[in-house]
């Protein structure tokens, strides 16, 4: 096995990747023949340097570093301070192998209970895309092409409004709606429907309702920004040949706001995986979301080799899935990221 | 015709849905911060109250974390509006094969979990300072800085991005030819007229580190802000004081947003008065040289 001194290598990668942009921009120069001016002619000296100095800053120590850093730490080991980079600092994949087999609440000989609460992240993620989309259309579509400019900034302006207030003041305004003594349990028991209060945050109604509301506005703008740029003259036409409802919105909206619908969902996905405020508000005691676990690696087991490979799990199911939504819509990055 | 109410019907019902769904468990929480009960509820009322305001005032964490988060505020606004103009005038000039690959870089903040940024900003800087020996960086709201800063920059840069697209390069040129430096041009053209963008780009920064939790809660390490003073306080219990502390937020953020309506309005207007003027100008001479042509 290797030792783990990885370091030193891992700033050398992002050297030599300036090094080959560096060499590239040269090579284009000889190539192109003509006397084009150079990155300094061309912005001015001290314009030139701050560009450099702060693109390079923000790429490097505030982008790419901190990842590798992160990846690296998670094929170590966890070791006291002082045998770090000691002989026993070796890379490995026990975090890895922790994640699928590994327990110590019991005995079995996979890890159900992180691979149970890693799928269901998944899998409501996926949902909370999906209703998002479902829910945010008709009103992105009556914004974008119905409405008229001023109810239009009205509206926007609506839908801003409650994304100021952060995430957990929202999670809490859902706890009190669904607790055991909360407005639905008291509604529904002075109703009489019930005597005995429904356990919504035990059985995670809550934490759904929560992460379903949390990211709307993402989608909302992502599809009001893609419908916008449709030109109107084309629902016209399809209506005056004949076109019933559905076929426009079919064949020629959603056709041509994929790029929309694409970032929308990515991000709702992403963020809903990724949140962590709704399931600590709105999770039960026996709620399974995967970033608390995440986050008891860190402070609770102290963990931190353990909690880098559960974060870098978590980044490369987010990879997959934006790689997995550019492939079906047959997108490039680009197009969705706007 | 009759269709075409049903529809109406139909948009309004889907309106209404749409908007108590959204405002629905604000509105719940904001009238629970004024009722007297100790758990918040709206039904039954039991009096009128400003009392949890009170408590919300008095609570030291949750004023140390609100100081704190508008300092980390300021400095994410200082730090990534530049960075992202930077990352944005850059794209253009990036070795045209090498260009997407940059983009990858510097667009993936906005596509990577918060917690992820949090937990490897960490991570880095930790490593960082013990081996440079510089630990006195290894600060909390130093690493939130930066942590939050990676992401908001790429908004910001996205937003630039959107701006440099309509600028037109003969005003660059038209400068450099009456006999401006280069950086005469960016400081005289170029930034006057990312103005908008620099000012939307600084708002929506500060909003997103003001109300930012999962990566603030790994950067800040041992310090607080307030939403990581909230999150601990909603996980110990219910009180009406955080909704009174919703009901401030939204105050405030109501106020800032009509002052950033009636300012835009005013740049607007001020705007349609200089292209009028400008219309004006031209059509007077115009009409001159037509003149001077008739006479002739």
């Amino acid at each position: 096995m290797l030792s783990s001194t990885g370091h030193p290598f891992i700033f050398l990668l992002p050297v030599l990747a300036i090094a080959a942009f560096w060499l590239m921009a040269k090579f284009e120069k000889k190539e192109a023949g003509l006397p084009r001016r150079s990155f300094f002619e061309r912005n001015g000296t001290p314009v030139a340097i701050y560009l450099i100095v702060a693109v390079a800053f923000w790429a490097i120590f505030m982008i790419v570093l901190p990842q590798l850093f992160m990846v690296e730490m998670s094929f170590r080991p966890k070791l006291p301070p002082i045998e770090m980079g000691g002989p026993k600092d070796l890379y490995t994949f026990e975090n890895y192998h922790y994640f699928l087999y590994g327990s110590t609440t019991s005995n079995a000989a996979i890890n159900w209970l992180h691979l149970k609460a890693f799928s269901l992240t998944i899998f409501a993620s996926v949902c909370a895309a999906l209703f998002n989309f479902a829910l945010s259309y008709p009103l992105a579509f009556y914004m974008a092409q119905v409405a008229k400019p001023a109810r239009v900034r009205f509206l926007l302006l609506l839908l801003i409004a409650p994304y100021w207030v952060n995430e957990i003041l929202r999670a809490f305004a859902f706890r009190i709606i669904f607790s055991s003594s909360g407005l639905i349990n008291k509604t529904i028991m002075a109703a009489g429907l019930v005597d005995q209060p429904i356990d919504f945050i035990g059985n995670d109604i809550a934490l759904y309702t929560g992460l379903g509301y949390a990211y709307m506005l993402m989608m909302i703008f992502s599809l009001y920004n893609a419908i916008e740029t449709l030109d109107h003259a084309q629902i016209e036409a399809a209506r005056d040949l004949g076109a019933p409802w559905w076929h426009i919105h079919a064949f020629i909206v959603i056709p041509f706001a994929k790029p929309g619908i694409a970032s929308g969902c990515t991000l709702v996905f992403m963020l809903s995986a990724g949140s962590l405020a709704a399931p600590l508000v709105l999770g039960g005691p026996r709620s399974l979301w995967f970033t608390p676990i995440l986050y008891d690696r860190f402070f609770q087991a102290f963990n931190w080799p353990q909690g880098a490979a559960y974060a870098f799990i978590l980044l490369l199911t987010c990879v997959s899935f934006v790689l997995l939504v550019l492939r079906l819509g047959r997108l490039n990055l680009g197009e969705i990221a706007k | 015709m009759s269709s075409r109410s049903v529809l109406n019907v139909m948009l309004a019902f889907y309106m209404a849905v749409f908007f108590g769904f959204l405002f629905g468990p604000l509105i719940i929480m904001g009238v629970s911060a004024f009722n007297t009960s100790t758990y918040p509820q709206v039904y039954p009322i039991e009096g009128f109250t400003l009392s949890w305001f009170d408590k919300l005032l008095s609570d030291r964490d949750m004023v140390y974390g609100m100081k704190n988060s508008l300092w980390i505020g300021m400095w994410v606004v200082l730090l990534s509006v530049p960075l992202g103009l930077a990352g944005a005038m850059m794209m253009n000039q990036v070795y045209h094969k090498a260009r997407s690959f940059y983009y990858v870089i510097v667009v993936s903040p906005v596509l990577t979990p918060g917690i992820i940024i949090g937990i490897s900003t960490v991570v880095f800087w930790r490593d960082l300072t013990t081996t440079t020996g510089s630990k006195f960086l290894y600060d909390g709201v130093f690493l939130t800085v930066l942590g939050q800063s990676s992401f908001i920059s790429a908004y910001s840069m996205l937003m630039f991005m959107s701006r440099l697209n309509r600028f037109d390069r003969a005003q660059e040129e038209a400068g450099l030819d009456l006999g401006a430096t280069q950086t005469q041009v960016f400081f005289h053209i170029l930034l006057p007229f990312l103005r908008p963008a620099i000012f939307s780009s600084a708002v929506l920064a500060f909003l997103s580190s003001f109300e930012n939790y999962n990566t603030t809660t790994f950067a800040i390490l041992a310090d607080k802000t307030l939403t990581t003073v909230l999150a601990g306080r909603v996980r110990q219990g219910t009180t009406p004081a955080i909704s009174a502390l919703a009901v401030l937020i939204i105050a405030v953020t109501v106020t800032g947003a009509i002052i950033y309506e009636l300012v835009k309005r005013h740049e607007d207007r001020k705007r349609q008065e200089r292209l009028d003027a400008a219309h004006k100008a031209e059509r007077m001479e115009l009409q001159s040289i037509e003149n001077a042509t008739l006479h002739a």
